[in-house]
């Protein structure tokens, strides 16, 4: 099985819901929605061909020029065949809500919680939304491009010292 | 009236009796604590000796590694790597160097992904050395640990030769290594390939058949296959419960698929397997680095990088009076280099697990989004729905085994 | 003649199975040589510190054989590795359950300033919220540089008055930092 049988089944089950098929160093990359992607991520873990029951890893990305700002990315990957796939889903920056993975996985419970700390997006259906690595009372998202790295509280930091 | 002792076959089952002190005392295992081995807290609801509920808060050394890299060229991210899984620092350098490599597509010579299997073997013998040995000291045995850290001492000695630092090493460039391994180096290699099988028997002598080692590990927090898939585990802890998952076999990198070894994979998923599996692996590690040995041997010697002069720093005399070096040299390290603008997801095997490094590449001086798929925190959020149920000291043993580095978890 | 080197004696006046020197010096010299360690240790500085511990550079030879992640029986604080500012409190509140006398080594760069972690979301260095003795700079500093550090803060353990902890420049110290004290 290769990844053109992997975008044909597809494909077969969900039609134009499965847009934009790439393959960046031959990782087969598709985009869906957030209506599908429950849909989606449940047929090819449970497909007795496509068999995905591996979530590597899920995040998400910041595109503040775009219309819809945040790209949440699966990444799944097929032990039996060693085949990944790579799932993107455009949402909109204002109210980014998508549904959660962690019916399909259980391990999708602190990426999601990690993905919401960074960046702010809503996932509907999540046991236990908080933030997970930064502190809670922190109020911004830091991931967002428009937050800086550094401390912007900090008074010690001579500007002089550093070309500013 | 007593209530029927429903059957403890796991310890899964909450033990009920009819204790009229039906109180449940909150402990915090707090993130400074002798026995976990970094900082991340547990609050546990704790029924007598026995864990009711436990909620895990991480963060405490959060220190912002991927918004960094956004701010970083692509050398200036390996020291960052290095902090992850800082027991084994060499094999996340190794693996973003990669990651970048796939991204330029270079292709590296064969002698110089043989020294990078040798580097990265060398550092899971030496992660697996501290994850063991703390194991023992958890259960109070302490010599084991001491016996072995000697031999990581030994490790250190190597990877100074190599590279000039003890523990985050900041190993290679980009297309290979900034310098050959010299005569020392491949003489303290092969010594420490002829020393370390004593040590590692003693080791093994004091543990593996010991009484107290296996009713303290024995059926401990064992866990099911589908579980462990579930919850998206990796690396030994994976291959304890009976899934055959190494990236090094499923997805090969770096010629790992020239080399002959096996990977150990265990039954019942419980303490003492991770345990078994861990040092199993260490020997089969130190198979891959006499196989790496013999084979750098055949190759055509003094090869260390590979021919990239638009993203390999050249060497400094060159720099002082070629031309092209020194514009090689101004445009790296400006950071003026034409790159793809492209994404890749590469994946190593560290020595937790699976080890993914996300690279989305704009075209310009630092990577757009880098994501690091730390195998640390995925492993770890199970502990707490695994702990409820289990004794405290079970808990531990549990959460030792489960080798959580801080600086991977938080990232 | 035998290689020992003898510690020097501090000055006081010796006779025939006496020596009788100033109170504070030989307080000095038995808390100098018996130093306590509480390993405070977060990252890869703490590895470091292991390795210190081990046989090879073994810091129980200078008197830190027992280290205690008890604060209230230890006598110095080894803060290794980066204190984010998540763990700030902590450290705070473990710096207070600490007996007199204490003191406070900074290990490593990201414990002194920050180290090469200059975010959002790390201390920059550990002397914004407790007092600190002695800074090891290093990333991580070598084992011998951490015993080094120890090394000096023997040196300033022996020279120390013994009512350091009732002066006015600690206290001021300490409020400064905003810790309150029960002591004066």
């Amino acid at each position: 099985m290769d990844n053109q049988s992997v975008l044909n089944r597809l494909k077969d089950k969900f039609g134009d819901q499965i847009q934009n098929p790439l393959e960046p160093h031959d990782l087969l990359t598709v985009e869906t929605s957030a209506e599908s992607i429950i849909d989606v991520l449940q047929f090819v873990k449970s497909d007795d061909l496509l068999q995905f029951n591996y979530l590597t890893d899920i995040t998400a990305v910041h595109y503040p020029n775009q219309e819809k700002s945040f790209a949440v990315v699966y990444h799944v990957h097929n032990l039996y065949q060693n085949i990944r796939l790579r799932i993107k889903v455009y949402i909109d920056g204002q109210n980014p809500v998508i549904p959660t993975a962690t019916v399909i996985w259980h391990g999708a419970n602190w990426m999601e919680r990690e993905t919401y700390d960074f960046f702010g997006i809503i996932f509907e259906g999540h046991p236990d939304l908080r933030r997970i690595l930064n502190m809670d009372d922190l109020g911004v998202f830091p991931m967002r491009k428009e937050y800086p790295l550094e401390d912007p509280n900090r008074v010690d930091k001579k500007d002089f010292y550093f070309g500013r | 009236m007593s209530l029927p002792i429903t059957e403890i076959t796991s310890n899964k089952n909450v033990f009920v009796d009819n204790d009229p002190q039906d109180e449940l005392i909150t402990l915090n295992l707090g993130p400074t604590h002798p026995a976990t081995h970094g900082v991340f807290q547990n609050v546990l609801q704790i029924d007598g000796e026995r864990i009711v509920s436990g909620v895990s808060t991480i963060g405490y050394i959060h220190r912002a590694f991927e918004k960094i890299a956004e701010h970083r060229p692509f050398y200036q991210i390996t020291p960052l790597t290095d902090r992850l899984n800082y027991c084994s620092s060499p094999i996340n350098n190794m693996g973003w160097h990669m990651t970048v490599e796939k991204l330029l597509r270079i292709e590296i010579p064969k002698r110089v992904q043989y020294m990078r299997v040798i580097v990265m073997e060398l550092a899971r013998i030496a992660d697996h050395i501290i994850c063991n040995g703390i194991l023992g000291v958890d259960t109070g045995a302490f010599s084991g640990f001491l016996y072995v850290m000697q031999e990581r001492e030994f490790i250190y000695e190597i990877f100074e030769e190599i590279c000039g630092a003890r523990l985050t090493t900041n190993i290679g460039r980009i297309g290979g290594f900034e310098r050959d391994f010299n005569e020392i180096a491949f003489s303290k290699i092969e010594e420490f390939i002829t020393r370390f099988p004593a040590v590692l028997t003693e080791f093994e002598e004091l543990f593996v058949r010991n009484r107290i080692f296996i009713e303290r590990t024995s059926g401990v927090a064992a866990v099911t296959p589908e579980e462990a898939l579930s919850y998206s585990w990796s690396g030994p802890i994976l291959r304890a419960t009976g899934v055959d998952y190494d990236v090094r076999v499923v997805s090969p990198y770096c010629s790992y698929e020239e080399f002959d070894f096996e990977v150990p994979v265990g039954t019942n998923g419980d303490v003492y397997d991770r345990f078994l599996v861990r040092n199993e692996e260490m020997w089969q590690s130190m198979r891959i680095i006499r196989q790496a040995l013999e084979k750098i041997s055949k190759e055509p010697s003094g090869v260390f990088h590979a021919d990239v002069p638009e993203f390999y720093l050249p060497p400094k005399e060159q720099v002082y009076t070629n031309m092209e070096a020194l514009i090689y040299h101004f445009k790296i390290v400006m950071g003026e280099w034409e790159t793809p603008q492209s994404e890749v997801y590469h994946a190593v095997e560290g020595g937790n697990g699976e080890l993914g490094f996300y690279l989305i590449h704009d075209g310009g001086r630092t990577p757009y989004r880098l994501h690091f798929r730390r195998p640390s925190f995925i492993n770890y959020q199970m502990f707490a729905p695994m702990s409820s149920g289990m004794l405290i000291s079970d808990a531990i043993i549990n959460m030792s085994s489960l080798n959580v580095i801080a600086g991977e978890l938080d990232a | 003649m035998s290689n020992v080197k003898l510690g020097e004696t501090p000055p006081g006046v010796e006779g025939a199975g006496f020596f009788a020197t100033s109170l504070d010096k030989a307080v000095g010299l038995a808390r100098a040589n018996s130093l306590w360690p509480l390993p405070f240790a977060t990252s890869c500085c703490g590895i470091e510190f292991m390795a210190t511990m081990g046989s090879t550079y073994d810091l129980a030879r200078f008197g830190a054989e027992r280290p205690s992640f008890s604060p209230r029986q230890a006598d110095m604080l080894l803060v290794m590795g980066t204190i984010a500012k998540k763990m700030a409190p902590v450290l705070k509140q473990v710096y207070i359950q600490m007996a007199e006398p204490r003191w406070v080594i900074a290990v490593g760069a990201c414990a002194s300033s920050g180290g090469i972690f200059d975010t959002y979301s790390v201390l920059q260095g550990i002397d914004e919220i407790i007092p600190v003795d002695v800074y090891v700079p290093g990333c991580p500093p070598r084992p011998e540089a951490i015993l080094d550090g120890v090394l000096r803060l023997q040196d300033i353990v022996k020279s120390e008055s013994l009512n350091r902890r009732n002066t006015p420049e600690y206290q001021a110290l300490l409020e400064k930092y905003g810790i309150v004290t029960h002591n004066g």
